[in-house]
């Protein structure tokens, strides 16, 4: 699912440096820089000082930097260990982390205007359309991208809002560039659902939970059935191509004779033939398009294939549920389907804390600032801490906002959390390196180690204090923001 | 409905004689009140009982010694001592050059910091709905007729260490109504039974309030509201026009002693009474106003009609710094986690606070309670502070500038000898993310106490607390089970308490 050729890559550089070029200007402009700057560069070769430096990768580090050549971390350590080469740009702060990870996000399909146009974060024509794409939705150029990212939230896991019962998919997207093709990440992170009363339907369906559950089963056991009979199908028609092959051995191969056998297990995601399988190579950036490759291809069904990456486990259900008996209900799912879930929300996750994690479910909790109404009335500031208590791993999101603030902050929920039970580690954890393992990015984003992206924070004190400053904010090695937040 | 001492009218069942007497002896005080009020040109509000709540310290001097102490009148103190006594603040000062009466108990808050307490300029708390849709403006609706004092929204209120609010309508109307200036008090360690325990009276005994006024986008509508901010503009201008009439009638029919003339005076009107006290500045127009031009619109109404306003959010405020200094006009700000959400508010900027503040305006702030958390108010100056606000002027816009904007700066905003005893202790420095209000204090008796379980649920949320009428904790000491856990054990009660049996604890609502 990763989208990550070369191609992309220098692509994505070339933007990453006009923008961070417009964003030197104004920056300077402001003059209210707090940033040393030793060496103006155009190339993405900078090297990051901080008094400590939170790696999330080990220990923090006193006095240490970080280089990154070519948008990739090559060396970290402590300055007088760690030689700076030649003409790199140097910045200088007081705390410096991993470019923060916002785990669930709208930003860049719920505008900052609030207004028609820039609204595009929930389709309510359907209660069910896992084949809404992020990638078709989000805007990298609301200002609301760039405020994030001023506060050093460098990825976004942004995408169709909850709402509907399966409102779309979610994307990972870095908070740069001018087209989101340039600064996906992962084009698709997740199928997203919705339980509970935020997705009902007044005098229609679903309106009320058992229906919610019966419409959810009832659609999944409908693409497993489908992706049964297509093994049907394949076995046979491989058994056929090699009847024919054994009859006529001199006539070339079919060109996909390495289809998989029929399983009988059809839960077992594993070794069903995909609906559709994934061409490594040759997929366009922008989709995630699961191309048909049977020998038998079938209509396309973009509803069944979104469905169909759920239930082959290639991506997780993130599923918002705030209510225990709401969550009770996902678990539930979950082990009927054999499918990743991920519970978004869970505002009383705290009560079912040591059964998520016996589920060994991931959350993606509400920010910390949310407030306590309706599904949510019983929400806790110290969610987060009782969740950490229990083992359950967690990340913390900005959510969906519908009116002000029109987008919360990773950064200033996260601090809320560390104010209320969770450690320092484990609240930068929360919006860094566990988020970046809930979405199966860590391998690029989410802590700062050699070979990974060169994204990074700095701040001029403690990150989560409420008068500490983010001065300067590094994607890729490129410094694309200097505003002093 | 019981029949209750006290209550003003009452449907009793099977009511005796002497309490049809009684009424009857009501009806015709209440009927003298208004014609005397009348007379006076006021308009009749309910007067406060006297809300004496059993005082757990009645006849005590409290001393609170060894702590850190913002009296915002003056420079912060390292080592402070607060005495107060019978509500009031007898006084404040540095350890060692203040007496400590004998016989006083004496509170060691060592490591703690002792701050006035905060004063909320606009909250929606209480579960409030004032003017309805059918007009624009509906000066005559009350919002103490809508106030639940039971929403467990005024629990969060003290856990977040306000001590004054002004509890306004929404701003869906050009004016939206009477306002209530209130402390969120509990009567005996209780929510309060009626609004009258929370109002703050004036010296005739009234409860204060404002005026709710409001313009940009969130006032307009389908007619008889207005469909464009010139609209706006021009039926706010005609009603004042016709208040002026009003209180030029009123002026006639007075007679040299001050009452009026029966025979002159016009029939009463709610609504023209209210804009009334508005033009004769006994009321303040607390106007929700975000883009500049709209926050001129005020300033151009004001100049027109000479009533006094506080403009509040003002999300553009910082277009304008000067136009405003130079209106002399002060500013209620708010501060939320990001622009956006509505058109008016997309370039709302966390500098407004000290770019106005350079400019010589007066800056208080709000919650707007629902729109932020009660709980976080002083967030809201720490992040002022941190977009360049000075931290005397944060502090100040959460306590004294707030206070003046309710003409109570007589009596809250700030430690004072004289002032009434409101008074927060918190854990660390007030701009600190990781400071927990411990204690809140309203008139000398403590209304909150994060170490007391019941309070504490209200403080960081859990099962039950976000109801808007807080459940009934009957066992909050002991602990209670909510989805399969047990909640609010008993042991985290008791430490550090600072009034002995008066814990809030066992109360519920």
């Amino acid at each position: 699912m990763k989208m990550r050729s070369n191609n992309v890559c220098s692509r994505w550089v070339a933007r990453v440096s006009r923008v961070a070029q417009v964003a030197r200007v104004v920056g300077t402009a402001a003059a209210l820089m707090s940033l040393s700057i030793s060496i103006a560069s155009t190339n993405a070769q900078v090297a990051v000082k901080a008094k400590t430096l939170h790696t999330m990768d080990g220990a923090a580090i006193a006095d240490g930097v970080v280089i990154v050549t070519d948008g990739k971390i090559v060396a970290i350590g402590p300055w007088a260990t760690t030689k700076i080469p030649e003409g790199y740009r140097v910045l200088e702060a007081v705390v410096a982390t991993p470019g923060l990870v916002d785990a669930r996000a709208t930003v860049g399909l719920s505008g900052l205007y609030n207004q028609r146009q820039d609204q595009d974060q929930l389709d309510r024509s359907g209660p069910i359309q896992p084949e809404l794409r992020a990638i078709d939705a989000y805007n990298p150029m609301d200002a609301l991208v760039a405020y994030l990212r001023s506060f050093g939230v460098t990825a976004v896991n942004a995408g169709q809002a909850p709402g509907e019962l399966v409102s779309g998919q979610t994307a990972l997207i870095k908070t740069v560039g001018d087209s989101v093709d340039a600064s996906v990440v992962i084009a698709m992170t997740a199928v997203v659902a919705t339980l509970g009363p935020n997705s009902t339907r007044a005098g229609g369906s679903p309106g009320t939970r058992a229906k919610q559950m019966a419409m959810l089963r009832q659609e999944l056991l409908n693409v497993r059935g489908e992706m049964e009979k297509r093994s049907r199908e394949e076995a046979e028609a491989a058994k056929k191509a090699k009847d024919l092959s054994e009859a006529a051995p001199a006539e070339a191969k079919p060109a996909d004779s390495q289809v998989s056998p029929a399983s009988s297990t059809p839960t077992d995601a594993a070794t069903v033939p995909p609906i559709a399988s994934t061409p490594a190579a040759s997929v366009p950036v922008a989709t995630n398009a699961i191309e048909p490759a049977t020998a038998t291809p079938l209509d396309r069904d973009l509803r069944k294939e979104a469905l169909g990456a759920v239930l082959r486990k290639q991506v997780p259900l993130i599923v918002t549920a705030n209510r225990a008996q709401d969550i009770s209900s996902a678990l539930r799912l979950a082990k009927e389907f054999d499918i990743t879930l991920i519970l978004d929300g869970g505002a009383e996750s705290y009560m079912l804390a040591d059964q998520i994690k016996a589920a060994g479910v991931d959350v993606i909790l509400h920010p910390s600032m949310q407030r306590a109404s309706g599904e949510s009335e019983n929400l806790s500031f110290e969610t987060a801490s009782l969740l950490r208590k229990a083992g359950v791993r967690f990340a913390i999101q900005s959510g969906f906002e519908a009116y002000v603030p029109k987008t919360r902050v990773v950064l200033l929920e996260a601090a809320i959390a560390a104010a209320n039970g969770l450690s320092f580690d484990e609240a930068l954890a929360s919006i860094t390196i566990d988020a970046a393992r809930i979405l199966k990015a860590d391998a690029r984003i989410g802590s700062l180690a050699i070979g990974k992206d060169g994204d990074i924070a700095l701040y001029d004190g403690d990150p989560f204090e409420y008068t500490t400053h983010c001065v300067g904010v590094v994607v890729d090695g490129v410094v694309v923001s200097e505003v002093v937040r | 409905m019981r029949c209750e001492k006290g209550a003003k009218i009452v449907y009793c069942g099977g009511m005796r004689s002497n309490d049809v007497l009684r009424v009857v002896v009501m009806v015709v005080v209440v009927a003298a009140v208004t014609l005397v009020c009348f007379g006076q040109g006021v308009t009749t509000t309910p007067k406060a009982d006297e809300a004496k709540p059993t005082r757990p310290n009645a006849g005590q001097t409290m001393v609170f010694v060894g702590g850190r102490v913002i009296p915002i009148a003056g420079p912060e103190l390292a080592d402070g001592v607060l005495i107060v006594r019978e509500g009031k603040i007898v006084a404040v000062g540095k350890t060692g050059e203040i007496a400590v009466p004998d016989g006083a108990v004496v509170v060691d808050v060592a490591g703690k910091t002792i701050m006035a307490g905060l004063v909320d300029t606009h909250s929606h708390v209480g579960g409030v709905a004032s003017a309805d849709r059918s007009s624009p403006m509906q000066p005559e609706c009350r919002i103490m007729d809508s106030i639940n004092p039971k929403d467990s929204g005024f629990r969060r209120v003290l856990a977040g260490g306000i001590t004054t609010m002004n509890i306004m309508p929404g701003s869906g109307h050009l004016l939206s109504g009477q306002t209530l200036y209130a402390k969120p008090r509990r009567p005996g360690g209780k929510a309060p039974e009626r609004v009258d325990d929370l109002f703050i009276v004036d010296k005739l005994g009234e409860p204060m309030w404002g005026v709710k006024m409001a313009n940009g986008t969130n006032s307009l509508g389908d007619p008889p509201f207005s469909g464009t901010r010139a609209k706006s503009a021009a039926i706010v201008r005609e009603r004042f026009i016709k208040a002026r009439e009003y209180k030029a009638k009123l002026d006639a029919a007075k007679l040299p002693d001050g009452t009026m003339d029966p025979a002159k005076a016009p029939t009463r009107d709610l609504a023209l009474e209210t804009l009334v006290e508005i033009l004769e500045g006994k009321r303040i127009v607390h106007h929700h106003t975000h883009r500049a031009d709209d926050i001129l619109t005020v300033l151009r109404l004001r100049e027109e009609f000479g009533f006094r306003v506080v403009l509040h959010h003002t999300s553009e405020a910082w277009k304008i710094p000067d136009a405003i200094a130079k209106a002399g006009v002060s500013c209620s700000i708010i501060l939320v986690d990001s622009p956006g959400g509505k058109l008016e508010a997309a370039e709302l900027n966390w500098k407004t606070g000290g770019i106005l503040e350079r400019a010589g305006v007066r800056v208080s702030m709000h919650t707007d309670d629902w729109i932020t958390d009660s709980r976080l108010f002083l967030r809201s100056a720490a992040l002022a502070v941190r977009a360049g606000m000075t931290r005397e002027g944060a502090l100040k816009a959460l306590t004294l500038v707030a206070a003046e904007q309710l003409d109570l700066a007589d009596r809250v905003g700030s430690l004072e000898a004289g002032k009434d005893a409101d008074f927060i202790i918190l854990s660390g420095d007030p701009l600190s993310v990781y400071t927990h209000v411990l204690e809140t204090w309203i008139e000398g008796v403590r209304v909150f106490d994060r170490s007391n379980a019941d309070d504490r649920l209200f403080a960081v949320g859990g099962p039950g607390a976000g109801k808007d009428q807080a459940i009934y904790l009957c066992c909050a000491q002991d602990g209670f089970w909510f989805g399969g856990k047990q909640w609010g054990s008993g042991g985290a009660s008791g430490g550090g308490s600072t009034q002995g049996s008066n814990s809030s604890s066992g109360g519920g609502q």
